[in-house]
C-alpha cells in the first residue's frame, strides 16, 4: 500500500513537472512564432503601413525585459512609483506588453556578482529574450562593471546631460568609466548621518536635541568621551566596531590598491586604533554588520546608543515596521557626527545588447529625474533621491518630517553632506578589500592575534581573491 | 565457432549494462580528472571581468602552494578538527551499537532511537550550521542559558576562539555522522556469530572481556571501513567551517580546511592554482588510503 502511494506520488510530480516544461516550452514557441509572423506581414503586405509600424516597434522593443538585482529595493521602487508597472507575481510583473522578469540573487558570498557575471560574459549569444537588460551595481564595485564594454553609455541610450543636471555629481563620478563616459544612473544619494537613540541621549546627556547631541560627537575625541560616559550607564556607544569603519575609510587619502600593490591608508589604521581602544574598554562589539547580534541595537534591549548610516538604513533596514522596535516607536534622532560620509547606493546600469532600449531609458528617466515621482518616494519611504531642487525644497518644507526619526527633518542635513562626498578614491577592488579588511583584523581586535598577525591575514586573504595584487 | 559466437553475444550484454556507469564516470569523474592536473600547469584566473591567461608556467603553482606555511597549516586544521570529531563520535557510536546489538538487553523503542540518531544527517549541513551559529552567538539561547543559570558573568564569545570553533565545528561533525556509524558497527555486530558470544559467557567471560576479546577483532573489517569513509570525508570538509565562520575561517583562520582554502581560489575562477591544490589534495587522499589500506592487508595475512 505504502508502495504503492510512493509511486503514485513519483509519477504524479513527473506528469506535473512535464507539464510545467511544456507550459513554457510553448509559451516560447508562441513567442517565436508571434515574431515571425509580423516579420511576414511586414514583407507581404503593403497596405496596412500604420500597423506595420505598431508591428514593427514591438518587435524591436524586445517581449521580456530581465532585471538583475540583489535585494528587493529597486524592485518596490518600481512597482511603487513607475506607472503602468503591473504586479503578476513574486518574480514577474508587466509594463504594457512587455514582461519584467526580475532575477533577485542575494550578494552574500559574491553571488550576485558571480551570477552576474556569468549572465554578461553570454550575453552576445544569448537569446533575444534571455539578455540581460538592466542590472544594478554597488558602489564598492561599480567600476569592475563599468570600466568595460558589457555596460552600456547613458549618451547611448538617448538621455541627454540636460536631463542629468539636477542630479548630485557624486553620483555621477561612481558610474563614470575611465574615459569619462557615464554609464548608470541612481535615484538615491547616500550621505550618512549619525542617528542616535533618543531615550538615551536624554537618559544619560539631558538631552535629545540634534544640535547638542552634536557638540558630543562632533570629532572622534570627542566621540570615545562621549562612549565613555554611555558605558558608565550601562550602555554601548555603537553596536559593533563595523558601525564606524564606513566614516574612516570614506575620508581616506589614498586607495586600497596603488600601483598594483595592496595598500592600507592611514585613516583605516586610525579606525583599527581607536576601534581597539573602544572594544577592548567595553563600550562596543565585533559582530559583523547584519548579523543578528548587530540587529539587537534596533530594539530597546540592546542598548546601543547610535548607528551610522544613510537615509535607506533607517528607513529600510533597521526594523521600523517591527512593533518594539526603536524606529517603529519614532525613537531615533539624526546628526552630523564626527565626519562625513555615504554608505551603498544602488546605480542602474543598462547592459550592452539590451533588447529593450526604449524602456530601459524610460524607466531610467522616470525613476532617477522625474521630479513628481522623486517627491513621491522621500515622502512615502523617507529616502533621499538624486534631485537637488527636490531636496532642497523639502529640506525647506516644514511640514514633511521623519515618522522613524520622531519628527524631525533631516534633510537639509542630507544635503549639507552630500556636496561634501568625495569619491576620488574609489577602486574597483572596494568591495573585496572592505570585506576582507573588517574580518582580518577581528582577530586583533579579539586578541587572537596581533596587530601584524592580523594584517598579514588581511594581505593573503585579498592576493588570493585578486591574484593579480601583490604586497 | 557457433558455441564462441554465443558467448560472445551473451557477453554483450555485460557491457551494455556496463555503458551508463562508463559514461556517467566518464563525463564527471575522468574528463574533470584529467583537465584538473591540466589546468594546474597554467595561470589562468579572471580579474573582474577580463579573464588572465591561461599562460603555461609548469610547476610554479605547486611551488607557490607547497612554498608557502599556510598549505600545512590548513592541513593541520583539517585534520586536528577531524580528530576532534572522530574519535569522540567512533567511542560514542561503539558504545550505541554494542547496546543495541547485545540481546540480553532487550532495549525498547530500537526502530525509534536509531531512526532518531540518524535524522541530524538529514538535515543539510549548511542549514544545520545557520542553525548552531545562532545557538552559539554572543546574544544567543546558548549564552541567555547559561547566563540564567549563572554560570558565566557575560556573555561567552564562542566564535572568538579558536578551541570554541573548532569544538563547535566537531560537534557537530559528530552529531551528523554517529547516528551513520552506529548503524554501520551494528550491521557489522550483528554479522558476528553469536554462538561466539554464547560460547563465552558459558565459559564465564565479562561483557567487557566479551566486548574487547570478541566484538572488536571480528568488527575489524567494519571498522577500517569506517575509518576509510570518514577520513575521506574528513579531508573533504567544507560546508560546516564555511557556514559557521561565514568563508574567512576565522579565528586566524584556524578553522580553515584545505576545501575552504580551494574555495577562496574560485572567488577569481583561478582554475591554475585551484587545479594545483587539488591535485595536492588528491595525492594527499591517495597515500592516506594506501597506508589504511596495506594496513589491513598485512593484518590478515
Amino acid at each position: 500500500m505504502k508502495k504503492r502511494f510512493l509511486s503514485l506520488l513519483v509519477a504524479a510530480t513527473m506528469v506535473v513537472s512535464m507539464f510545467a516544461g511544456c507550459g513554457s516550452k510553448d509559451n516560447a514557441a508562441e513567442n517565436n512564432s508571434s515574431n515571425s509572423n509580423t516579420a511576414g506581414t511586414t514583407n507581404t503586405s503593403t497596405t496596412q503601413e500604420a500597423g506595420n509600424q505598431a508591428a514593427d516597434n514591438t518587435a524591436d522593443q524586445g517581449k521580456v525585459l530581465n532585471i538583475y538585482a540583489w535585494n528587493e529595493e529597486f524592485k518596490s521602487r518600481v512597482t511603487d512609483f513607475y506607472p503602468g508597472y503591473e504586479v503578476v507575481d513574486n518574480t514577474h510583473g508587466k509594463i504594457g506588453e512587455v514582461e519584467v522578469v526580475w532575477n533577485i540573487t542575494p550578494s552574500d558570498n559574491n553571488a550576485y556578482q558571480d551570477n552576474l557575471d556569468a549572465g554578461l560574459l553570454k550575453q552576445e549569444s544569448a537569446a533575444a529574450d534571455e539578455k540581460i537588460d538592466i542590472f544594478l551595481v554597488e558602489a564598492d564595485y561599480a567600476l569592475k562593471y563599468v570600466d568595460t564594454p558589457y555596460t552600456m553609455s547613458i549618451a547611448d541610450l538617448g538621455i541627454t546631460d540636460a536631463e542629468l543636471a539636477e542630479q548630485y555629481q557624486y553620483t555621477k563620478d561612481v558610474v563614470t568609466d575611465s574615459n569619462g563616459v557615464l554609464k548608470g544612473l541612481s535615484w538615491q544619494g547616500c550621505p550618512g548621518a549619525l542617528f542616535y537613540s533618543r531615550a538615551v541621549a536624554k537618559e544619560v546627556l539631558g538631552t535629545d536635541d540634534p544640535a547638542e547631541i552634536q557638540k558630543y560627537v562632533s570629532d572622534w575625541d570627542k566621540f570615545v568621551e562621549t562612549a565613555a560616559l554611555m558605558q558608565e550607564s550601562g550602555y554601548f556607544m555603537t553596536s559593533s566596531v563595523m558601525d564606524t569603519f564606513r566614516v574612516y575609510s570614506n575620508n581616506v587619502t589614498s586607495k586600497w590598491v596603488e600601483g598594483g600593490k595592496i595598500n592600507i591608508d592611514a585613516n583605516i589604521m586610525k579606525w583599527v586604533e581607536d576601534s581597539k581602544k573602544m572594544y577592548d574598554a567595553g563600550q562596543t562589539g565585533t559582530h559583523g554588520l547584519w548579523s543578528d547580534d548587530w540587529n539587537k541595537g534596533f530594539y530597546p534591549e540592546g542598548k546601543v546608543f547610535c548607528y551610522f548610516g544613510p537615509a535607506w538604513l533607517i528607513n529600510f533596514c533597521m526594523a521600523a515596521d517591527v512593533e518594539g522596535s526603536i524606529g517603529n516607536q519614532g525613537g531615533w534622532g539624526a546628526t552630523e557626527g564626527p565626519q562625513g560620509f555615504f554608505w551603498g547606493g544602488t546605480w542602474i546600469c543598462a547592459a550592452a545588447g539590451t533588447d529593450n532600449a526604449a524602456l530601459v531609458k524610460d524607466i531610467m528617466l522616470k525613476i532617477t529625474t522625474d521630479p513628481e515621482i522623486m517627491k513621491d518616494i522621500v515622502v512615502k519611504t523617507d529616502d533621499f533621491v538624486n534631485n537637488k531642487s527636490v531636496m532642497n525644497a523639502m529640506a525647506a518644507d516644514t511640514s514633511y518630517s521623519s515618522k522613524v526619526l520622531g519628527g524631525q527633518n533631516p534633510l537639509a542635513m542630507y544635503c549639507k553632506g552630500v556636496e561634501s562626498i568625495d569619491l576620488s578614491n574609489l577602486s574597483n577592488y572596494d568591495s573585496g578589500c572592505n570585506i576582507d579588511f573588517q574580518s582580518a583584523i577581528t582577530n586583533y581586535f579579539e586578541g587572537n592575534a596581533t596587530l601584524e598577525e592580523a594584517l598579514d591575514i588581511f594581505y593573503q586573504s585579498v592576493a588570493e581573491r585578486y591574484p593579480e595584487l601583490g604586497y | 565457432m557457433k558455441k564462441k559466437g554465443r558467448v560472445v553475444r551473451y557477453n554483450k550484454w555485460g557491457y551494455i549494462f556496463l555503458i551508463p556507469f562508463v559514461v556517467v564516470y566518464i563525463i564527471f569523474n575522468l574528463i574533470p580528472l584529467v583537465t584538473t592536473i591540466y589546468n594546474s600547469f597554467f595561470e589562468c584566473y579572471r580579474s573582474g571581468l577580463t579573464q588572465v591567461g591561461p599562460n603555461y608556467v609548469g610547476l610554479d603553482n605547486y611551488e607557490t602552494l607547497l612554498g608557502s606555511k599556510e598549505l600545512w597549516q590548513y592541513l593541520g586544521n583539517t585534520f586536528l578538527i577531524w580528530l576532534m570529531g572522530f574519535v569522540p563520535q567512533i567511542l560514542l557510536s561503539l558504545l550505541l551499537a554494542a547496546w543495541f546489538s547485545d540481546p540480553s538487553l532487550r532495549l525498547k523503542g530500537q526502530r525509534f532511537f536509531k531512526t532518531v540518531i540518524y535524522l541530524p544527517n538529514v538535515i543539510m549541513a549548511s542549514a544545520l550550521s545557520m542553525l548552531f551559529f545562532t545557538l552559539f552567538s554572543e546574544g544567543g539561547p546558548v549564552n541567555s542559558m547559561l547566563l540564567q543559570m549563572g554560570l558565566i558573568e557575560e556573555p561567552v564569545k564562542f566564535f572568538a576562539s579558536v578551541w570554541g570553533t573548532r569544538g563547535i565545528i566537531a560537534f557537530m561533525n559528530i552529531l551528523m555522522w554517529f547516528g551513520n556509524t552506529t548503524i554501520l558497527l551494528m550491521a557489522g555486530m550483528m554479522g558476528i556469530d553469536t554462538e561466539l558470544f554464547e560460547a563465552a559467557q558459558v565459559d564465564g567471560a565479562k561483557p567487557s572481556q566479551i566486548f574487547f576479546k570478541i566484538t572488536m577483532p571480528l568488527l575489524k573489517p567494519i571498522l577500517l571501513y569506517t575509518l576509510i569513509t570518514s577520513l575521506i570525508g574528513g579531508i573533504q570538509m567544507f560546508d560546516v567551517p564555511q557556514v559557521l565562520s561565514n568563508g574567512s575561517g576565522n579565528p586566524i583562520r584556524s578553522c580553515m580546511t584545505v576545501i575552504m582554502y580551494l574555495n577562496k581560489h574560485l572567488y577569481s575562477k583561478n582554475y591554475g592554482m585551484g587545479g594545483a591544490l587539488s591535485v595536492i589534495l588528491f595525492v594527499v587522499t591517495g597515500i592516506l588510503s594506501l597506508i589504511v589500506f596495506r594496513m589491513t592487508v598485512k593484518k590478515e595475512k
